[in-house]
């Protein structure tokens, strides 16, 4: 049993504890706590399997951006009281029926399925083709300038970026185009009309608010 | 190369024991007395005139979100920046900066509109 | 990937530019009247529609297969859909018009975003590759889910944008997961790879996975029947046109992805997915119709129409033959223009807010708009596939594709389900003429008339003299049809 194996292990076991957590505890700040805690355990996952960029930005954009998110969410919906009795959902039965059965198909799957690359090289992960045009001079004394195809072994960063900026042009300003659409959204929909102001201090705003508090604070605890 | 990572979880570990130390330690030394002045939030203190969750101002919430969309849009920046400096000396120099420059152009976009529409104000 | 790949995106290029101005027009300080919006997006769509015009021409120049490293062909089928898309974007355009000169919302991010949906369209059924697919198809989406809650103050806008939102991510999870599995099983994203990859894979647990997955992800798109569920109340409680976009424009992209996924992709592996899609297919054509009998509201009855709708259009993917392909791309044309047609008609009803939304609304159309009227029996009878409409074009081919492939229940039981489509649309035609209405008015507005007027010209002409339209699905498919029958294989 090697050290990265270990690692695996113990991680694995924190990460798929801790998202057990998440959905068990009554307290919703505990369950986002819980929820940061699986996110750095899948980060340190991603180091373990040589994914150095995808680690930093599950920590930077997830652990960071929408743990925050998350948090504020909860603290919108103000859950003040919880009854005291668990109650479980109606369909708790199905639910873990569907999940066991769709974990069966995937260890199934997953591990009789034969991969295109049986023995994953590690090398691929860090390596770049870059060209680089050279003078050459010949043995008669012209000088020509050729292609010359280097792979270099580099950090994990430079290889995503190669082929982020190089073969997956496209989706990635498309991917751009995408936030864009995101930023409209959150504007579209999270913002109050300009005649906010008025609406907000009209009593019948006031008691449609404190009605729909009620009905989340229901839809909490129900 | 992961075993340069070997530093980073020594300390993650180190982190852990003395975290659970130091509580554990006061948990075994320290008295266990229970009564109300010792379980509100400040013993001394002035006790609190309201209960400390209140129903935050959704403002927060869509300062949040647009954070996170800038801040995978900046994710997004790093490996360029790695590559970009190799690059801009070969044949594709030109062009990297050509794909940068639309994207950036794109957020500038979303950024003129969000601030335009007074999401940054608060009131 | 250099610069002149570029031309390759220029209509994708000025449709995310012209949609970023519509963004920006307003809040720098253009504050014109909302018709300058309308008629900006028009313009934008006209330039766009011309562009990709243009660049048909050059396809014959450039190597398909692998423009920008083999992430975007601009082949016919490609070209074709994206006109399609133009044109239904276009009208949904002057079916919005009214709609939102009565509210109080921003009519520019409005048109904006159906930009990038059209942008994301696009961008999609040009995608040789999975992820360009994806990405495409969220961006899409994303919009989808925007505008469906556009009126943000209507509750029942929200609820039917929050639906489509959560049940559109978790489908989207689910299509992301099969494309990794199936990048996991050929080491490649691009669709040739894939298909050459597949070709020596003879069984494969992962793959198969992989691909149910994906099939999985892709009917939540088209709304066929285990994954249907969202779309009566997203359709009913969207605004009008937004519902017109989802059942018209959006439904045809994901017939598109669709098929140029299975047919480029996984036509070796055909005998693993044929018969799950063909079940699928079957149940959509069944509950889709049976389900859409009962309804009252005509937006969730057509909803429920469109889920049969999906069911036909799946007939095309699984046969997997040059009639298929071909019935694919004439169904979705004649279905587009159809639905645009029964909208503009539903809209034309609308009084107040939730207006001929329910069967009765229509009672006694005939008398107080008797044109409409008969342009929405033929609207009806298109869908229905009953001649001289086009309707019937689309579904022969259809069904023909399904019996040479060797599907011949299934083409028994769409055309029983044709039959007993015929039956719910005929309740509509039947409060048109035969029930004396309430005195309501109608509002017919110049917009409301050019779509309804130009659909209804489309689905007559095309219907009665269909060879223009089937020599250039012809045309438009060949590309996809010589990649797809390249390796000879059982299935066929």
């Amino acid at each position: 049993m090697n050290a990265a194996f270990l690692v695996f292990f113990v991680v694995g076991t924190i990460a798929v504890a801790s998202s057990i957590l998440v959905v068990a505890m009554r307290n919703p700040v505990h369950s986002a706590l819980f929820l940061l805690l699986t996110f750095l355990c899948v980060a340190i996952l991603f180091v373990v399997k040589d994914a150095e960029f995808v680690a930093a930005v599950q920590v930077l954009v997830y652990a960071g951006g929408i743990m925050v998110l998350f948090l504020f969410v909860v603290m919108l919906i103000n859950v003040r009281h919880l009854p005291d009795d668990r109650t479980l959902s109606r369909f708790w039965k199905g639910g873990v029926g569907v999940g066991l059965a769709i974990f069966l198909l995937l260890a199934t799957v997953v591990r009789t399925g034969t991969y295109h690359d049986q023995n994953p090289n590690k090398k691929l992960l860090r390596s770049t083709a870059s060209h680089r045009v050279r003078k050459v001079t010949n043995p008669d004394g012209s000088v020509t300038r050729k292609r010359v195809v280097r792979h270099r072994t580099v950090g994990n960063s430079e290889a995503v970026g190669m082929a982020l900026y190089q073969d997956y042009l496209v989706p990635f300003e498309v991917a751009s185009l995408f936030l864009l659409v995101a930023m409209i959204g959150a504007i579209v929909i999270g913002k109050r009309e300009l005649s906010a102001p008025e609406e907000e201090t009209s009593p019948d705003f006031i008691l449609k608010r404190m009605e729909t508090e009620k009905d989340v604070k229901e839809a909490m605890s129900a | 190369m992961t075993q340069s990572y070997f530093p980073i979880l020594i300390m993650l570990i180190l982190a852990v024991v003395i975290g659970a130390t130091i509580l554990g330690l006061n948990w075994v030394l320290g008295r266990h007395q229970r009564n109300p002045s010792k379980l509100s939030p400040y013993e001394s203190g002035v006790p609190p005139l309201d209960e400390n969750r209140k129903r935050i101002n959704v403002r927060f919430y869509q300062i949040a979100m647009l954070f996170i969309l800038f801040d995978i849009e900046a994710a997004f920046l790093y490996p360029w920046a790695v590559i970009y400096r190799d690059a801009a000396q070969g044949p594709s120099g030109m062009f990297l900066f050509g794909e940068m420059a639309v994207f950036i152009g794109l957020l500038a976009v979303g950024y003129v509109y969000v601030w335009k529409k007074k999401a940054f104000d608060w009131h | 990937m250099t610069w002149n790949d570029v031309v390759f995106l220029l209509p994708e290029i000025i449709i995310s530019i012209g949609a970023s101005l519509l963004l920006l027009a307003p809040v720098v300080g253009w504050r014109q009247r909302e018709t300058s919006a309308k008629w900006s997006m028009l313009i934008l769509l006209g330039i766009t529609a011309l562009t990709v015009i243009g660049c048909s021409y050059w396809v014959q120049e450039i190597p398909q297969s692998r423009s920008l490293a083999g992430m975007f062909a601009l082949d016919g089928f490609a070209i074709f859909f994206k006109l399609i898309f133009i044109t239904a974007i276009a009208m949904i355009t002057l079916l919005s018009d009214d709609f939102l000169r009565e509210s109080r919302y921003s009519v520019w991010e409005y048109y904006s975003l159906l930009g990038f949906a059209l942008c994301g369209m696009m961008f999609m059924v040009s995608g040789m590759s999975l992820i360009s697919i994806y990405i495409g198809l969220e961006l899409m989406s994303l919009s989808s889910y925007i505008l469906a809650g556009f009126f943000k103050n209507e509750e029942k806008s929200t609820e039917a944008a929050m639906k489509y939102f959560v049940l559109g991510a978790v489908s989207s999870g689910i299509l992301l997961y099969g494309i990794s599995l199936i990048y996991g099983v050929c080491g490649s994203l691009n669709l040739l790879d894939i298909g050459r990859a597949l070709s020596t894979i003879i069984t494969n647990d992962a793959l198969m996975f992989g691909v149910m997955l994906l099939g999985a992800g892709l009917c939540f798109k088209m709304a066929a029947v285990p994954f249907h569920v969202w779309t009566p109340d997203v359709y009913e409680g969207a605004p009008t046109p937004i519902t017109a976009f989802l059942s018209t424009a959006s439904k045809a992209a994901a017939f598109s992805i669709f098929a140029r996924i299975f047919y480029l992709a996984l036509h070796d592996f055909q005998l693993d997915w044929s018969n799950v899609l063909a079940t699928i297919s079957a149940l959509s054509m069944v509950l889709g119709n049976l389900a859409a009998i009962t309804q009252d509201n005509v937006k969730r009855m057509l909803a429920y129409s469109s889920i049969a709708h999906a069911g036909y259009a799946l007939l095309g993917i699984i046969s997997l033959n040059s009639l298929g392909l071909r019935g694919v791309l004439i169904y979705s044309l004649v279905y587009v223009f159809a639905n645009l047609g029964i909208w503009a008609t539903v809209l034309m009803l609308r009084r107040h807010e939730y207006g001929g939304e329910r069967v009765d609304d229509f009672e006694g159309l005939s008398r107080r708009a008797p044109f409409w009227a008969f342009a929405m029996v033929i609207f009806l009878l298109s869908l229905g596939g009953i001649p001289p409409t086009a309707g019937f074009i689309g579904k022969y081919f259809l069904f023909a594709a399904a019996i040479q492939a060797g599907f011949g229940w299934l083409a028994i039981l769409a055309v029983l389900m044709s039959a007993v489509s015929m039956f719910y649309y005929l309740r509509l035609v039947v409060a048109m003429y035969l029930r004396e209405g309430r005195e309501a008015d109608v509002a017919i507005t110049r917009p409301l008339q050019i779509v309804a007027a130009t659909c209804l010209i489309i689905t007559l002409l095309l219907g009665i003299y269909p060879t223009p339209l089937i020599n250039q699905a012809t045309e438009s498919s060949r590309w996809i049809g010589a990649r797809a029958a390249i390796i000879p294989h059982a299935g066929r």
